[in-house]
């Protein structure tokens, strides 16, 4: 008999529970268990980014993590950032200044930049390059990118909270 | 009227990619798949003595395993663009020949119940010697990879044009080196993906991946599985992760798949992982190549002479020996100089095989030619800039036939080159420069002009047969670069176009918007496109894909071309209609009216409306309904001649790249201080996306100039097989770039614009390379290879100083 | 890359934590961070046949000082290392380490205990570690014991941690008045493991002269060294530009570096030499100032 175990946790707001093998990474669990397709896998061992979720509003690397992990968690996934059908700031951004190409990286990409933008709301071009740093885009150059988020500092700051 | 074409318009893709409803491979589920894992060689050279599934097939949640012996049964080993008795099947038969090769298949209920079967497959392999430098895989007594080709080396031509032994024979000055390009790959975020499904009522097996094609790989992929061509359907989702030329090639796992799915009656998915990626997939070829160039005093360049060896892996895999001939046409680059001696060698190693990667062919021969101009300046003391300068093609002799075939269609290199140095400021670098070294400082300036082909005729791989061959009866002869396009009106009107130009990330669907609303003066917003493929139901043909920069050239035109025949018939109506001659009429904000007579118009909506429902009321003999595909080429993509010319791409862009660096003496550290890029590919549709390209083709030609690497120690054991050996830029590494541009339209397409997707990747790793060069000048030291990592350069520096400090020993 | 099937203990307490161990032997691993586990377990390169998750024990989340010490509880995360404000007050070095660890999205999970257990040559914290002789507890069932680094660190990838035992907490001293520090790394690639990372630290008497000095390399060895020469040749001196060179002279010679497609052992040992030079300057200046 496979070891199971139950998960119940919050995503973008709603609830599930699942039953799962204790090996099921979150990235898997939320594309395969829950069909939140856009969370994407990358490398499956913690360098690309792609899977960057917020788990209880912090990122994290999805493939790095067991769902049974999440359990009682708040998870948001790139499902989750636009609320009521009106785009977050960064992802408006992100159109305008053509920061996405294949858009592969971009729900990770979007989730590592908000991190960036919430704990610095001022961030120089250094500080975002080193913020995403940890997000690999093989389409852009990553130059789009920085741009579309000193573009949506600027929005968010002018935004009320 | 509003016009689109040249304007920064946002991109419709968007939308969908950022919240998270982009469609991708892996975000198909169909019902009953299963999944499949490789189990894959260790070893770099074995035979297979038996394969062992029976613990295997015993584990939870398998259905089947596939194996070598099967896939012998079931199909057939894939065609090879130089025909021959190489046999390549999709896994491994009765012998490993690189490290990751597969061996065989676990399909299971699940990718982790798959991948727990793998270890309880016994394989009895028989190690054999391995052989991985390309050098020694063409020595005698080399290990054979290949016992029926009896020789590695898969393809050989010596190639001249012009005149070179005379060349060489009246120059002042020779000046040459060896030069080492790595093998690398642009890494697409999203790995191969596959989904096959077998439907044995009609015998039809349909793959859905994210392919760049379909190309000439589904003939390809035809014979392998022994079906009929129409009853193998490829499909492609709209959205692909990054591709990059890497999902080009045959991709074996398209067969195995299909096979695994054919075996098990189940729908099977195949996810390759990264480290199977990078293990296993594809890559650019590395290359090693002797180079020579022959030159008047005044820096005049008469001719190149060299020795070019591609290192294509275990197999020799479609679209290879593409690397080789690719640039056939451009292979005296951006220079006047009209003579050549080219002896070609495609080597098989054990290696994994290879294919296209972004900027395929050029990046490899602009690294060799660039840094040989380099050197040849070095020599006569001028500078870069101007050796440049006295050999670029001058404007007024554009279009330029060049001495291997190519037609350089428009261009202005020299305002190119010109805008770089004045945007860098070129004179006062150098000033900084001799300041710099005055202190000890390792400062250098690069440049690099390269002209940067775009559109494939697909004739340039049979360069890789010999005139006599190309001539004879039982030759098939190939060449083209089609591209269709289909718009169509539906019965309300409504504007759909369907490309077949598989975008990973261009940004078809929003340019296509531009040209069609263009063309029929509406907004951008009411023209829908359909992108992805289904071979099914598409118009192709087996130029039909992304790859060599096409969409930009070839694509567009069609679109445009599509459109303005669709266009033509709305016209015919509209005269019928309106009682007026087609010539009489005018396209104004999304009608047809008659000049100078504003009020009897009909809107275009309208007309098509008429064309499917009032179809009694049609011009007599014209056909019901709006539809018009066009398939456009290029007549310039023939065959090669008989002296081995052929126009290899249908337009050529050009680029001017300056870059200068300051390196740290005591770590190797290379800092780029400035980065100035300037393109002429013609007419800009959307800046914002050519910008894009821009900036990501440098930072792929960064990977290969600085980073990147798929590594074999000597016995053929693969060393970078995860993210974290295999470096790729991460936004703390890609620089901001001094972009300009020069737009000179090109005669050849509709609206005057070329390709420029693979742009910098052709052009960077050169001109870093030059870069750090000039750098290490005061130390008298060679730039010859690829990667430069920090340790490779302090290696450099140390050599360099202890070879002074020996030659100051001697002098004593 | 999927993991492996594993069984699966959720701890919320150290001695839940510790009870699981017992009861699955030598098969049960902790799961922390799982930022090195977790990758390794992808490739099937680990496969413990038991997870003992130990993110619920929050008693072992904690930063506090006490007695001259900055007591870190092993399953603070290393995100809440560095942006404590105790630890930039107290340990300064090791906030700046920190921030060379990975990327963010890595230490909002990694753990500062499970860094140093996984024993990476080039690990940050690890550096640290050997440089300031932080004090370990190890916590067994029922009892506990303390180690410094020397013993802590046994080997590549290697610790004094038992396979019954958990790390709990870390400690380090606490910087000393009149101290200055330093902290360098070369990597390729922003947040990479470091090729090799230097840290040093340095005091000065009254009259200006360097009182105390530790010296330490990661990157150079199967595990971060302290280089006992170089902190000899700093003891006493002025700090002069001739001192700082002859002390990093000294770093060649006492590393053991090893060679790959990131550095050859002649450069690792060069850089190591080059680092602790730089950081020395870094810290000296740091004391200058103060």
């Amino acid at each position: 008999m496979r070891d199971v175990v139950t998960v119940r946790l919050r995503v973008n707001g709603v609830q599930y529970e699942r039953v799962v093998e204790p090996r099921l990474l979150l990235s898997d669990f939320l594309r395969e268990s829950l069909g939140l397709t856009g969370t994407h896998v990358g490398c499956e061992h913690g360098i690309c980014g792609c899977c960057t979720v917020m788990v209880d509003g912090l990122t994290v690397r999805s493939c790095l993590m067991f769902a049974v992990q999440s359990d009682g968690a708040e998870v948001k996934t790139i499902e989750g950032l636009a609320e009521e059908g009106k785009l977050h700031p960064l992802q408006d951004a992100f159109g305008e200044h053509h920061a996405l190409q294949c858009g592969f990286c971009t729900p990770g990409m979007l989730f590592t930049a908000l991190e960036v933008l919430r704990e610095n709301p001022r961030p120089t071009d250094r500080e975002i390059r080193e913020g995403i740093a940890g997000t690999i885009c093989r389409c852009t150059g990553y130059h789009h990118i920085v741009e579309a988020i000193k573009a949506a500092a600027q929005r968010m700051a002018q935004e009320p909270k | 009227m509003e016009r689109w074409v040249g304007k920064s318009v946002r991109r419709v893709e968007d939308k969908r990619l950022l919240t998270g409803k982009g469609q991708f491979v892996d975000d198909i589920k169909l019902s009953g798949m299963h999944h499949a894992a490789v189990l894959r060689s260790p070893y770099p050279h074995a035979i297979i003595k038996s394969v062992d599934t029976s613990e295997a097939l015993k584990m939870p949640g398998v259905r089947a395993v596939l194996t070598g012996e099967d896939v012998a049964r079931m199909s057939s080993p894939f065609l090879q663009a130089v025909e021959g008795p190489l046999e390549y099947y999709c896994i491994a038969v009765d012998r490993v020949r690189y490290v990751g090769e597969g061996v065989a298949v676990v399909v299971a209920e699940d990718r982790y119940l798959a991948e727990d079967a793998l270890p309880a497959i016994r394989v009895d392999y028989e190690a054999l010697p391995a052989v991985v430098d390309v050098e020694e895989a063409m020595q005698e007594g080399a290990p054979i990879l290949h016992p029926k080709v009896g020789t590695n080396i898969i393809n050989h031509r010596d190639l001249r044009y012009g005149d070179p032994d005379a060349a060489f024979a009246q120059a002042d000055v020779i000046v040459g080196a060896k030069f080492f390009f790595p093998k690398y790959s642009s890494t697409p975020m999203e790995n191969f993906a596959v989904i096959a499904e077998y439907e044995p009522i009609e015998d039809i097996i349909t793959i859905r991946s994210n392919f760049q094609g379909p190309f000439t790989m589904h003939p390809v992929s035809v014979a392998a599985l022994r079906i009929a061509e129409n009853r193998l359907r490829f499909i492609v989702p709209p959205d692909i992760g990054g591709a990059f030329g890497i999902k080009s090639s045959m991709f074996p796992q398209m067969v195995m798949t299909a096979l695994a799915a054919k075996k098990t009656g189940v729908p099977v998915k195949y996810l390759e992982d990264r480290a199977e990626h990078l293990m296993s997939s594809s890559s650019g070829t590395d290359r090693v190549t002797y180079i020579e160039v022959a030159a008047k005093k005044d820096g005049t360049i008469l001719g190149i002479r060299k020795k070019v060896m591609d290192n294509v892996g275990a197999y020799l895999r479609s679209p290879e020996p593409a690397c080789m001939y690719r640039s056939t046409g451009n292979q005296l680059g951006a220079y006047t100089t009209k003579n050549l001696a080219w002896d070609a060698y495609v080597v098989m190693t054990n290696k994994c095989p290879t294919g296209p990667n972004r900027g395929y062919g050029c990046q490899q021969l602009y690294f060799e030619m660039e840094r040989v101009v380099d050197l040849l300046a070095d020599r006569l003391k001028m500078d870069p800039a101007e050796i440049r300068r006295k050999n670029l093609i001058p404007k007024d002799q554009i279009p330029y036939t060049t001495p291997t075939g190519g037609i350089y269609d428009a261009g202005d290199y020299l305002a190119c080159l010109d805008m770089a140095l004045e945007k860098a400021d070129y004179q006062k670098l150098r000033q900084e420069q001799e300041k710099a070294r005055k202190e000890g400082r390792l400062f250098g300036i690069g440049l690099a002009t390269v002209v940067d082909p775009s559109v494939t005729n697909i004739a340039y791989i049979t360069v890789a047969y010999t005139p006599e061959m190309r001539a004879s009866e039982a030759f098939n002869p190939k060449s083209g670069s089609g591209e269709t396009a289909v718009v169509k009106m539906d019965p309300l009107g409504q504007v759909s176009v369907i490309i077949n130009t598989v975008p990973e990330g261009q940004g078809h669907e929003t340019v296509v918007k531009q040209i069609v609303a263009d063309e029929l003066s509406i907004s951008p917003d009411d023209v829908r496109v359909v992108s992805g493929m289904d071979t099914f139901t598409r118009f192709w043909s087996v130029t039909t894909g992304t790859y060599s920069s096409r969409f930009a050239s070839v694509g567009a035109s069609a679109v445009a071309m599509a459109t303005r025949t669709m266009k033509e018939k709305l016209f015919k109506i509209a005269a019928h209609r309106l009682e007026a001659r087609v010539d009489d009429l005018e396209l104004v904000n999304g009608a047809v009216q008659v000049k100078g007579a504003p009020e009897r118009k009909l809107s275009i909506r309208r007309i098509a409306g008429l064309a499917h429902w009032n179809q009694g009321a049609l011009p007599p003999g014209m056909e019901p309904g709006i539809h018009a595909s066009y398939t456009y080429n290029f007549p310039c993509s023939t065959s090669p001649d008989a002296d081995d010319r052929v126009d290899s791409s249908a337009t050529y862009s050009f680029i001017a790249d300056l870059a200068c660096v300051e390196i740290d003496p005591e770590t190797g550290q290379v800092e780029i201080k400035k980065y100035v890029t300037v393109h002429d590919c013609g007419k800009v549709i959307n800046p914002k996306i050519v910008e894009g390209q821009i900036y990501g083709s440098f930072v792929h030609g960064l990977g290969g100039a600085f980073y990147e690497e798929m590594a074999y120690d000597e016995s053929g054991q693969y060393l970078t097989g995860s993210f974290v050996n295999y470096m790729c830029p991460t936004a703390v590494e890609s620089p901001e770039l001094d972009i300009g541009h020069v737009e000179t339209p090109s005669p050849l397409t509709v609206l005057g614009s070329k390709g420029c997707g693979e742009s910098c990747t052709m052009s960077v790793p050169a001109c870093l390379a030059n870069a750090v060069a000039d750098a290490l000048k005061p130390l008298e030291v060679t730039v010859d290879r690829l990667p430069l990592r920090p340790g490779d350069i302090w290696q450099l520096i140390q050599s360099a100083r202890q070879n002074q400090a020996s030659k100051g020993e001697s002098r004593k | 890359m999927k993991p492996p099937v594993f069984k699966y203990r959720r701890a919320g307490t150290v001695e839940e934590a510790l009870s699981a161990l017992a009861e699955y032997g030598g098969e049960a691993k902790i799961l922390a961070g799982g930022q090195s586990l977790v990758p390794m377990m992808n490739f099937r390169l680990v496969r413990p046949a038991v997870l003992v998750d130990i993110n619920p024990v929050q008693e072992l989340d904690y930063i506090r000082v006490e007695d001259g010490w900055l007591r870190v509880g092993a399953r603070t995360r290393q995100r809440s290392l560095e942006k404590s404000a105790e630890v930039r007050q107290s340990c300064p070095l090791l906030a700046e380490a920190v921030k060379w660890i990975g990327h963010p999205q890595i230490r909002n999970r990694g753990t500062v205990g499970g860094s140093l257990v996984h024993g990476d040559p080039s690990a940050e914290l690890i550096l640290v570690a050997m440089l300031l002789d932080a004090q370990f507890i190890i916590q067994g069932k029922g009892k506990s014991r303390t180690a410094g680094p020397g013993d802590f660190f046994k080997d590549f990838l290697t610790t004094a941690v038992n396979e019954d035992e958990i790390l709990a907490e870390v400690s380090y001293p606490m910087a000393p008045p009149r101290s200055g520090y330093g902290f360098r790394e070369l990597c390729i690639r922003h947040g990479d493991f470091a090729i090799v990372a230097a840290a040093v630290q340095l005091t000065v008497d009254e009259r200006g002269r360097c009182s105390e000095a530790w010296v330490a390399v990661a990157g150079a060895g199967p595990k971060p060294l302290r280089i006992r020469g170089a902190e000899e040749a700093l003891v006493g001196s002025d700090g002069s530009s001739r001192v700082l060179d002859a002390a990093a002279a000294r770093v060649p010679e006492e590393v053991d570096p090893i060679s790959d497609l990131k550095g050859s052992e002649a450069y690792r040992r060069e850089m190591a030499r080059v680092f602790v030079r730089r950081a020395l300057e870094d810290a000296w200046s740091m004391v200058k100032e103060r």
